[in-house]
């Protein structure tokens, strides 16, 4: 059997090999005695190698097969929801009552829910994350850079539940006790005596209406945990970025007479700017995939949010929170592996962008544009 | 990075005559930003600490929950998390060293590589959620494993697939060409030097990648919520078909969805200081190892 094999592996894996050629100088009637015996050798590890490659190259597609089963089974289980509802009232429809009767399936707040979630956190994570990418990279000196480097790498790897608990239990009180009495009652009274004609009542109008905060898991407190997730995703893929802009750059710029912050902000961050859209890119699709946070965090109502203040349920909270009370087979459930295909839609597409992105990225490193 | 402070020292003694207001703003500014991370960090831990450092005993990590939750230890938690994530590895590490085997030794550049590489870096950006619903579809319906330890290892497996990858792949690429070449030169066939020189060579870098990898897996939990996690098992698993309970899905539970949110909080904060311990221990280990490794090598 083994040797039935591995005869096929040869004759299927490289057409022109020792064995074939040894079978076929024996039907010419080739002399084949005298290393006769070295052939065989000979044939005996080429074929142990050829094997090895083949098992080794059939092992490298798992992630290749992987991809595909998990874009197979997720569509395949979310194909009914979207074929008896319809795609575009399941993705624009404004209501997510999966478990009323009769049950509807709009996406659109978890959709809107997400978003806004992302957009808050990105307004803030970005320029946390690649600030500390340049202090990393630009500004710190070695000693400072390797006690930060492993705190950040630290960072990434901090279990994300946790920081749902510190938000849920820290955060969250401190917003609805604390901030929320200082902002909508503090504030007006004492906007309200400064007495300035309009402006002083329109502002306090504001602060009683918009900075009253009803409860503290609202889609603020999620944004400012999920930014401590992004941080050290943005950072290290922007420290890379950064650290590969070459040394003559630097030097050309403080040649001209540049200060640090000058060739910070006008060379290396130019010179750079793909990698860094790519960190930015990626940092966006872990803001977008985070689950625990968005699921504890972010109040869970499935309403489009219009404020910062208001609670949300983002997609990845949906699947979460409802996948173990949705009867297997049912509408509910294909609708929550509906949502999950979005998902992986969105982050698909992210990640072919910032794949686009960093090969043109590094065209441009080699050198070949420059 | 040396020579670049040297070479640039007579300049900024230059500059540091008359006082530039822009620059002095912005790098403070960056300073700050820098450091934003780190003392987020801090915070946390030492607010998880100072809440949970009086729960830990010896009683509660060697004894089981008792009288819903409300008292006892978390050992079965635990036990279920080390479970999970020590046959997560089982599986994962041998596919994954070798799909780096394969991108960096034998891989001819082209259309599978490109394949391979694209799906490896697509796999990487998947939200772990999405990974729980292929493994529900999959390991628990599909082969029928049901809730259970083998189906959230395997889920797991999945998810740390593209950093095992791409850790070991760094490591087999740091071996140098002419380790190879003295291997070929002595008449060894490629896969005798893949399995003799440069996988030995490559070992503690692959070593440290599945240290710091088993650390990310630990405290994950989206993926095992539908796939292998309980709420409750009377004791430790007995066999790869029982669903477990896992500490990061534990602290969810209690501090949501349980009767004694409040009275659990104390169990919360221990089993949080429990998995941070975990997690954290794993990955300064990870880095501590890698460190002195970069330290050491001698090509």
């Amino acid at each position: 059997m083994n040797q039935v094999l591995s005869f096929w592996l040869v004759q299927n894996l490289s057409g022109n090999n020792t064995l074939t050629l040894l079978l076929k100088r024996t039907e010419e009637g080739f002399p084949t005695s005298g290393n006769d015996r070295e052939r065989v050798f000979t044939l005996k590890w080429q074929t142990k190698e050829k094997a090895v490659e083949f098992v080794v190259s059939s092992i490298g597609l798992v992630s290749v097969i992987v991809l595909l089963l998990i874009g197979f089974f997720l569509f395949k289980e979310a194909f009914q929801i979207f074929y008896k509802a319809g795609a575009l009232q399941v993705i624009f429809g404004s209501a997510w009552y999966p478990t009323y009767d009769p049950p509807s399936f709009g996406m659109w707040p978890l959709i809107m829910g997400t978003l806004a979630v992302t957009l808050i956190t990105a307004i803030m994570a970005i320029p946390l994350g690649l600030g500390t990418a340049v202090y990393i990279a630009e500004v710190a000196n070695h000693r400072v850079k390797e006690f930060l480097k492993p705190l950040i790498e630290m960072l990434a790897s901090f279990p994300s539940v946790v920081l749902a608990f510190f938000g849920m239990v820290v955060i969250a009180p401190i917003l609805s006790n604390w901030l929320s009495p200082i902002l909508s009652e503090k504030l007006p009274e004492l906007l309200k005596s400064t007495n300035i004609p309009f402006i002083s009542t329109t502002l306090a109008d504001f602060c009683y209406d918009k900075l009253f905060i009803a409860s503290g898991l609202n889609i603020s407190t999620a944004a400012l945990m999920l930014m401590v997730r992004a941080i050290p995703v943005i950072s290290s893929i922007a420290e890379d970025a950064l650290t590969a802009v070459p040394r003559t750059y630097r030097e050309a710029s403080y040649s001209l007479g540049a200060d640090k912050w000058e060739t910070i902000w006008k060379v290396v961050i130019p010179a750079s700017v793909s990698g860094l859209s790519v960190a930015v890119i990626l940092g966006i699709g872990t803001i977008i995939g985070e689950t625990m946070i968005v699921l504890m965090v972010a109040g869970g109502a499935a309403v489009v949010p219009h404020w910062i203040f208001d609670a949300a349920r983002p997609m990845p909270a949906a699947i979460a929170a409802e996948m173990a009370e949705a009867p297997y087979q049912s509408l509910h459930y294909h609708a929550l592996f509906g949502v999950g295909a979005i998902l992986f839609l969105i982050t698909f597409v992210l990640s072919l962008i910032s794949d686009f992105i960093s090969k043109k990225y590094r065209a441009v490193r080699i050198g070949e544009k420059v | 990075m040396q020579d670049t402070e040297s070479i640039h020292k007579p300049f900024m003694l230059v500059r540091k005559k008359r006082f530039n207001l822009k620059q002095g703003f912005f790098l403070s500014l960056i300073r700050m930003l820098g450091f934003a991370g780190a003392i987020t960090l801090f915070v946390i831990l030492f607010f998880v600490a100072y809440n949970g450092i009086h729960v830990l005993s010896w009683e509660f990590i060697t004894q089981p929950p008792v009288d819903a939750m409300t008292k006892g230890g978390i050992f079965p938690v635990i036990i279920g998390t080390v479970a999970l994530t020590v046959f997560c590895m089982i599986i994962i590490i041998p596919i994954g060293v070798t799909t780096a085997i394969f991108l960096s030794e034998y891989a001819k550049p082209g259309l599978i590589l490109n394949m391979v590489m694209m799906s490896i870096y697509t796999l990487a950006g998947v939200p772990s959620v999405v990974f729980g619903l292929f493994g529900l579809a999959v390991f628990v319906v599909a082969f029928n494993f049901g809730m259970s330890l083998l189906a959230g290892s395997l889920t797991l497996a999945i998810m740390v697939l593209p950093y095992i990858i791409s850790t070991s792949e760094e490591a087999i690429k740091a071996v140098p060409n002419s380790f190879k070449e003295a291997s070929f030169a002595c008449g060894a066939t490629k896969w005798q030097t893949i399995r003799k020189v440069v996988l030995p060579t490559a070992m503690p870098g692959i070593l440290t990648g599945s240290i710091l990898g088993t650390a990310k897996v630990s405290g994950e939990t989206a993926p095992i919520m539908f796939t292998a996690a309980a709420f409750f098992t009377p004791g430790v698993p007995q066999s790869l078909f029982e669903p477990v309970m896992a500490l990061p899905y534990h602290i969810y539970v209690l501090a949501t969805a349980g009767t004694h949110i409040e009275e659990t909080r104390p169990i919360q904060y221990g089993t949080a200081l429990t998995l941070i311990v975990l997690v954290l221990g794993m990955n300064l280990l990870g880095i501590i190892l890698r460190s002195r490794q970069r330290k050491k090598k001698a090509w």
